[in-house]
């Protein structure tokens, strides 16, 4: 497992491939189909992340000093938004997860791909997994 | 002759581009697009006739305060309202919503009851909650039927002497379903309630006539109906308004101010308290000239064959599924396609300019009837053509493709 910063390396190079939306788009939604499932368990009203349109459960916990991350969501699109999050983030040391400079979203134009209230969205998923870790972190 | 090539022409929006695509416009529940005529009333308000209205003795002011109540006058006509000041200006629907309620709340007691529908707007649900909230009455709900309907028999059983107000839309924003609103006033003025009709999504599709409807109050938005946003009305019937107390207090709704006691100015001045949206609501005159010009029954029979052809071509999709499939629809229509989230449907034909609106639509009661999060749902209007049914029918089988 790479780097924060290698691994959106690593994705801005795929996204350069792309020549339209619909490369970008048909990337994301094969992303969500095979973004690992998470524990019914953890599909709590707590889990789920404010601020989206469709519903986006999201789990955390440590293992070996590194915080993983699991996630659901009932739209495939939002499912391969939280895919991407999870493969720069999840495996990661709580500590650089929260200082992580995700600068890939810019680079790669997530925020300009998806409509206003996605975008929210996504800054709401990137709050809640830095906030999973700082919280474990201390634990 | 109904052309609507020579409509679209009207509308500068509709030549625009979005992503790179012909804009194809299927949100007009939410709002309308404007014709030229509308948006240069609003430009000439502001370049020609700006002044405040029924104060000034200068020119201007009395300008200004002429082409402002020659709206109300149009808007009496539209109608068929039997009086000039039974025509309140408001902000919107939902604005006249809360007027009513607001005023109605200081009638009502314990034990007293308020009748909605399960298919309203939150617009139409919130207001009266606040009302029973503050006046301790309670809240009824006329259940839907599977189709989209209202449970009329139902509303039979929850009509008691203790029904004060029903209050009911016209037409679904979410399933489309016109509702029996002749017989639900009728049923109810038996029993000695008020009605109000929510109209927002029927003032510019179906023909109206208070006089001969007999509604209490009915509400609805400019901007629903091709005019300015922030602009709305309350009709109601004078009697009942003049029961009301006002809603807000400041400029214009008085008759004389005295620290000992202020008297309020009679109709409709008493509930439009502050300086109202001037340019507005003379532009809105603007939107019911357009509309009158046309003619609603041409709207409304053109509409019906464009709402019937839709209809038709959604559901020849793979895996379509209506809500909201009662007899008399207007043109709304909801559906899910099997296995599809809708806001994966929507992002992804916005990418090919296709405006169409997905989620709850402020009706949550109606997603949890059906157990779903929500619907894309198409909404028509005058100048929507089969042409664009057909793209947005091709986007959304894109769609499909691209998300199975």
């Amino acid at each position: 497992m790479g780097t924060i910063k290698d691994i959106q390396a690593g994705i801005i190079e795929d996204f350069e491939m792309f020549d339209d939306w619909i490369q970008k788009y048909e990337y994301l939604i094969d992303l969500g189909k095979e973004l690992a499932p998470i524990e019914e368990k953890y599909k709590t009203e707590d889990s789920l992340i404010k601020g989206c349109q469709s519903r986006v459960w999201l789990h955390a916990e440590k293992q070996d000093e590194k915080i993983i991350y699991t996630a659901d969501s009932d739209a495939i699109m939002t499912k391969g938004i939280i895919a991407i999050l999870i493969n720069v983030l999840s495996n990661q040391k709580a500590a650089e997860i929260v200082s992580a400079d995700l600068s890939f979203i810019d680079a790669i134009g997530l925020k300009e791909q998806l409509s206003a209230t996605r975008a929210n969205g996504l800054v709401s998923m990137i709050k809640k997994m830095k906030l999973y870790a700082l919280a474990l972190n201390n634990k | 002759m109904f052309d609507v090539n020579k409509i679209r022409e009207q509308f500068p929006i509709l030549k625009r581009k979005v992503n790179d695509k012909d804009l194809v416009y299927f949100d007009n529940g939410a709002t309308t697009q404007k014709p030229q005529s509308v948006i240069d009333a609003v430009s000439n308000y502001y370049q020609e006739e700006n002044a405040n209205v029924h104060r000034g003795v200068h020119f201007l002011s009395g300008l200004a305060t002429d082409k402002f109540e020659a709206t109300r006058k149009t808007i009496q006509q539209f109608i068929s309202a039997k009086h000039n000041h039974e025509i309140i200006f408001t902000k919107g629907t939902t604005d006249s919503i809360n007027l009513v309620a607001n005023g109605f709340r200081s009638l009502l007691k314990k034990g007293d009851e308020i009748i909605i529908s399960e298919l309203e707007h939150h617009s139409n649900i919130v207001p009266w909650q606040m009302c029973c909230e503050i006046s301790g009455s309670t809240l009824k709900v006329i259940p839907l039927l599977d189709n989209g309907s209202l449970d009329m028999e139902n509303f039979n059983n929850l009509l008691s002497e203790n029904t004060k107000l029903v209050a009911v839309s016209h037409v679904s924003n979410t399933l489309g379903t016109i509702n029996p609103i002749k017989e639900i006033i009728e049923k109810s003025h038996l029993i000695g309630a008020k009605v109000l009709i929510d109209g927002a999504q029927a003032a510019s599709h179906i023909c109206l006539n208070m006089q001969e409807l007999d509604a209490d109050f009915y509400c609805f938005s400019a901007h629903k109906m091709y005019g300015p946003t922030g602009v709305g009305v309350l009709y109601g019937k004078e009697e009942i308004l003049n029961t009301l107390p006002p809603y807000q207090g400041g400029g214009e709704m008085i008759k004389e101010v005295s620290f000992e006691k202020t008297t309020y100015a009679s109709l409709p001045y008493k509930f439009e308290a502050g300086t109202p949206n001037i340019g507005g609501v003379i532009a809105f005159k603007s939107s019911i000239d357009f509309i009158r010009e046309l003619g609603v029954k041409n709207i409304t029979k053109y509409e019906d064959g464009l709402l019937q052809y839709a209809t038709s071509e959604i559901l020849k999709i793979e895996g379509a599924r209506l809500y909201g499939t009662s007899k008399n629809k207007s043109g709304i229509i909801s559906f899910n396609i099997k296995g599809i989230h809708p806001y994966d449907i929507g992002t992804i034909v916005d990418k090919m300019g296709i405006a169409i609106r997905t989620g709850h639509h402020c009706t949550q009661p109606i997603m949890k009837r059906y157990n779903i999060p929500g619907t894309v749902r198409i909404s028509l209007a005058v100048y929507n053509t089969k042409t664009e049914v057909d793209i947005c029918i091709g986007a959304i089988k894109k769609a499909q493709e691209m998300l199975s």
